[in-house]
């Protein structure tokens, strides 16, 4: 694989899709820190909001410690270069959410739909352009469609005004030949001018694989978080990636000694658990469940004493989605139901 | 002796709801109106014997007096309603806003229609689908013990949410968000709405939590959780308890099904027909006040 001279942006997610991993507690203190150490070394974007993007404070998703507009007020002031940006989905966040976004002075818009589901992104995607952010079209959980299908979906984005398309591999569930040709296609079809970007996790260890399998099929922006601070097994580590693109003679301009350091020195302390591939993880990119269901399975399966793996593959078997966390203890009480039948029927 | 409605819109809601409204005992559809002269529902409501028009709402307005309109549904869009709206109240026709522009004062049937009563009210909105479907639920808990914070989850197949919910997203989650606060009792209310594309498509499925202020009292909950689910069988059969309630601290949370009654949508679009099954209900009990002689509608300024 050839990727020398190639300019690749490198997106940091530790304060949005790390915020699953700590169950959206990491304080004020700790998001200013860890952002002024990306800044410092080079990381040109940073993702700040509630693991569910704004408005995702709830009983579904889980209260932080702070609001996002708490948070992207300590966070922006500190930045030297790198700019930031936010989640937003459809469904669960507004316009109001984006406008208070822009008000304190994020400039990366990402709309974010389930791949099927581009068409809810209208509203979100034209204000974002009208107000000249950078706007992202971000399709969710895209390997449950054919490449096809994702690029009528990606062209829905791109008309409302998005001027870049993400191919996001939200369960970790895709092989490096399914993101060359989803992305090779998106390439192929969309506008030359519309970015591409490539969201991995690492549940299958995979991240790096196929963000250079992204990078290599026409992707510019790649999605990633130091030590891997994600849902899941997290998201592509984003400091061995930019090693590895270091090494094959493509352009991030971050550094790589001083993001190594962040992962050590400031990520890893901050984690409440390894993030890892462990059983339940696995399963997730195994079977192509949304990497966030994780800890909210683990929690309903100490709280009812189902298994977590049981939990996670009933899931991916009734083919939910993204933002489905509520599923997650009806299907942990369905389970007892079931358990309880068979045991009767047994008996 | 029933009183004479128009249905305006020609998609999905509209024509359930002309369906419904053949049986009804009260309300007697006899237009609809569209924009679209091609519209199924349009050639639905020809072949059920209405009158249509497809000249949107001003094709209409001339026909009001002849056929003695009384009411008006709309389903058509948040954007055109409000000027629906004014257009038919003004020629003394009440107006049912299935829409979430949400002008008028909020109606889940079950909690609040006996409020409406007497008030002379011109234009009642529904909320919208998840806010029927869950509304009830959440005033379940608060008619027990005060609600701190009630949060819904809807569910629903992707191919039951037309481009009007699409395009109107953000207004579904500020509208239903709202209701939960107003008409279920919550100080403060949290609405999530996903669209899901599983195929076969999934029966609409909403989760209810809320917040006690103080610790909740199980017993009472539980059964003023089952008299409401009786309640809301009445005019939607397919409603349910899938699990719950789940009591964890001051949580309380119920995990509901609604599945249609199948009238001109899929009995998965449980969604679309609480919708529906909500708007005829609170016609009828105008109806019956207008029979009955209770309340009397006259042209707004008249």
């Amino acid at each position: 694989m050839n990727l020398e001279g190639k300019k690749v942006t490198l997106h940091d997610m530790c304060l949005r899709d790390g915020m699953h991993a700590v169950r959206h507690q990491i304080s004020v203190e700790q998001m200013v820190a860890l952002a002024t150490a990306l800044d410092e070394a080079g990381v040109p974007l940073i993702e700040v909001t509630h693991g569910d993007g704004l408005g995702g404070s709830s009983v579904n998703y889980g209260f932080p410690a702070h609001s996002d507009e708490e948070y992207l007020n300590a966070v922006i002031p500190h930045m030297k270069n790198a700019k930031i940006s936010a989640l937003l989905l459809p469904g669960i966040g507004t316009v109001d959410h984006l406008k208070m976004a822009l008000d304190c002075g994020v400039h990366t818009i990402r709309v974010a739909t389930h791949c099927t589901e581009a068409d809810v992104s209208e509203q979100h995607i034209t204000l974002a352009r009208k107000l000249e952010m950078d706007t992202v079209g971000f399709l969710m959980m895209a390997h449950m469609i054919e490449p096809d299908a994702l690029v009528e979906q990606a062209r829905l984005m791109e008309g409302y005004g998005a001027n870049c398309i993400y191919c996001t591999d939200s369960a970790g569930y895709m092989l490096p030949d399914e993101v060359t040709a989803k992305i090779g296609i998106l390439r192929e079809k969309l506008k030359p001018e519309t970015e591409l970007g490539f969201h991995g996790h690492h549940n299958m260890a995979l991240g790096v694989a196929n963000s250079m399998a992204a990078v290599e099929a026409g992707a510019n922006r790649i999605d990633g978080s130091v030590a891997g601070l994600g849902a899941g097994a997290g998201n592509t580590p984003l400091e061995v990636f930019n090693a590895v693109l270091d090494r094959m003679g493509a352009k991030t301009g971050v550094d790589v000694f001083k993001l190594m350091d962040v992962a050590d020195d400031v990520v890893v302390p901050m984690m409440h658990q390894m993030v890892r591939i462990d059983r339940d993880s696995l399963i997730l990119g195994y079977a192509g469940v949304y990497s966030s269901f994780l800890l909210h399975a683990k929690r309903a399966a100490r709280k009812h004493g189902v298994p977590s793996s049981e939990i996670l593959v009933e899931l991916g078997k009734r083919g939910t989605i993204g933002g489905q966390e509520d599923m997650i203890e009806d299907v942990a009480l369905d389970l007892i139901k079931r358990h309880r039948q068979a045991a009767a029927g047994s008996a | 002796m029933k009183i004479n409605a128009a249905l305006i819109g020609s998609g999905n809601i509209g024509t359930d709801l002309m369906f419904k409204a053949l049986r009804s005992e009260w309300v007697n559809p006899v237009w609809m109106v569209g924009i679209d002269p091609d519209s199924d529902g349009l050639a639905k409501a020809r072949e059920a014997g209405l009158k249509t028009t497809h000249d949107g709402v001003d094709g209409l307005l001339p026909h009001l007096a002849e056929d003695n309109i009384q009411i008006a549904f709309d389903a058509t869009s948040a954007y055109v309603h409000a000027e629906n709206s004014r257009k038919l109240n003004e020629r003394g026709v009440m107006v049912i806003d299935l829409t979430p522009a949400a002008i008028g004062p909020y109606c889940v049937p079950v909690v609040n229609l006996k409020e409406h009563v007497g008030k002379k009210e011109m234009n009642v909105n529904m909320v919208s689908c998840g806010g029927q479907a869950t509304i009830p639920m959440v005033a379940a808990v608060s008619r027990v013990q005060p609600v701190e914070y009630g949060e819904i989850v809807a569910t629903v197949a992707s191919k039951s949410a037309g481009p009007g919910t699409r395009k109107n997203i953000d207004e579904f989650t500020r509208t239903t968000a709202s209701g939960v606060e107003i008409v279920g009792g919550a100080a403060t209310g949290k609405a999530i709405i996903i669209l899901n594309p599983a195929e076969p498509p999934l029966i609409m499925r909403d989760t209810v939590h809320c917040l006690t202020e103080t610790k909740p009292d199980e017993d009472a909950i539980r059964q003023s959780v089952e008299e409401m689910i009786a309640d809301v069988r009445k005019y939607v059969p397919g409603y349910k308890l899938v699990n719950g309630p789940v009591f964890d601290g001051n949580r309380v949370s119920m995990f509901m099904q609604v599945q249609g009654l199948g009238d001109y949508l899929p009995k998965y679009a449980g969604n679309l027909d609480i919708m529906t099954a909500a708007a005829l209900r609170t016609a009828e009990l105008f109806g019956e006040e207008i029979a009955n002689g209770t309340i009397e509608l006259s042209a707004a300024g008249a």
